[in-house]
């Protein structure tokens, strides 16, 4: 089947993309690798989404906007694109289980969090080091916990572990945080919430949980271990230190600058009929607000694309 | 599936014989519900061979931490009541399941 608009990615782009395609009467299929939502999923509390009901969550919002889509006939699937063509007139998408046409694509990738990159950190993974509070925030209940970042992320992520660990420490390479004023306000009214500056961790050490790390203090350049008390026996990490765009797919393909896609205002990408939406493009700022907005406005130029091009 | 908690694992998983896997969630693991249809049929298929299991970690806090999970999701291949094999975290999806499932039957 030749679709009007094939959708990579169903986080809050995507699907913004999938209703606005989907009402404008288009033939629109959404694909998805993992979990419908993207990153926001795993977002406990969603405050700045304009409009959202009071006490939205990740999975509430994206619930409605899958909702949405799907009312006004997005099709959904499951299935990991292996390989593109873009070279043609019509797109060929190669996936793990089946093979697409569209007449436009619409790459919502997303992006994924951003690893320490230390020694010992994939090992752990699972077994004291993560990247998801609501995940693993369980685990923690009176356990110490460690969370690195000094953004909006991992600040916000910090304070809702102190609803489980005992006591949680921010670690965080500069001396002052990133987050935003407000958030940062609450955080240092929290008197379960510490903070470690100037430093980062350089090793995460543990046989089968995490038991140890090694941090190292930018300033001085001074290096110590830090050990799980011993009566716990281990202790959490949450790594929330930026994100990477999943983008390496279209590389030599689509123009990119450091990883991110490039497109103009409009959403458009190096190649006609192919757009690009939310956080896998350059922009300056990565929020569910402007990636509902990417997604809207790549839908409605596929539609002006659809109507300017003849298709064979 | 059959539903584990801190009175059955061991006898669950742990005393079985042959090859058990478990399914380690939480009700707030977006990651974790969104595999679990996935691992339901994935029993359908190989079911005969091997016994599904899954642990609700907020449940069995300190059964899943004795386990050394400390992190979700985990899919984990018990042989002779040990863990053997497992998928974690981001690495856990459908295509990585079903070839950890693969091996072992």
């Amino acid at each position: 089947m030749l679709y009007d608009v094939v959708i990579i990615g169903a986080g809050p782009a995507g699907l913004s993309a999938g209703l606005y395609a989907a009402r404008a009467r288009l033939n629109t299929l959404i694909i998805e690798k993992d979990a419908v939502g993207g990153q926001i999923v795993t977002t406990e509390e969603v405050a700045n989404y304009p409009g959202s009901i009071e006490n939205a969550t990740g999975p509430s919002l994206v619930a409605r906007m899958v909702e949405q889509a799907e009312g006004f006939g997005a099709k959904r699937t499951s299935d990991t694109i292996k390989s593109v063509d873009f070279s043609g007139k019509i797109k060929l998408l190669k996936g793990e289980k089946a093979d697409y046409e569209a007449k436009t694509v619409i790459i919502a990738t997303g992006a994924t969090p951003k690893k320490i990159g230390c020694p010992g950190e994939k090992e752990l993974t699972g077994r004291g080091v993560s990247y998801c509070a609501t995940c693993d925030a369980a685990f923690f209940e009176d356990l110490e916990v460690f969370v690195v970042g000094g953004g909006d992320s991992a600040v916000e992520e910090a304070m809702y572990l102190t609803k489980f660990a005992r006591k949680v420490t921010i670690i965080h390479r500069r001396d002052s945080l990133r987050a935003a004023k407000s958030i940062q306000e609450k955080a240092f009214a929290n008197e379960k919430l510490h903070f470690m500056w100037d430093t980062v961790i350089t090793e995460l050490r543990g046989d089968e949980l995490l038991e140890s790390m090694v941090v190292k203090n930018l300033k001085t350049g001074e290096e110590k271990e830090i050990f799980a008390d011993e009566n716990d026996g281990t202790f959490g990490v949450f790594v929330f230190i930026g994100y990477d765009p999943a983008t390496q797919l279209f590389e030599g393909i689509i123009n990119m600058d450091k990883g991110y896609i490039l497109t103009d205002d409009k959403m458009a990408t190096n190649i006609p009929g192919v757009f690009a939406a939310g956080d896998n493009r350059v922009k300056p700022l990565r929020q569910v607000v402007t990636a509902t907005s990417d997604g809207a406005i790549a839908a409605t130029q596929a539609e002006k694309y659809i109507e300017e091009n003849i298709f064979e | 599936m059959i539903e584990l908690n801190k009175d059955n694992f061991e006898e669950e998983v742990l005393k079985a014989e042959g090859t058990v896997l478990v399914d380690f969630w939480s009700p707030s693991c977006e990651p974790c519900k969104a595999l679990m249809p996935f691992v339901h049929s994935l029993e359908e298929k190989y079911g005969d061979k091997i016994k599904f299991t899954s642990l609700d970690i907020t449940k069995a806090r300190r059964v899943a931490i004795g386990q050394k999970v400390l992190g979700l999701p985990v899919i984990a291949i018990y042989q002779n009541g040990e863990r053997i094999d497992s998928v974690v975290g981001d690495e856990a999806t459908e295509k990585s399941v079903e070839e950890l499932i693969k091996k072992y039957c």
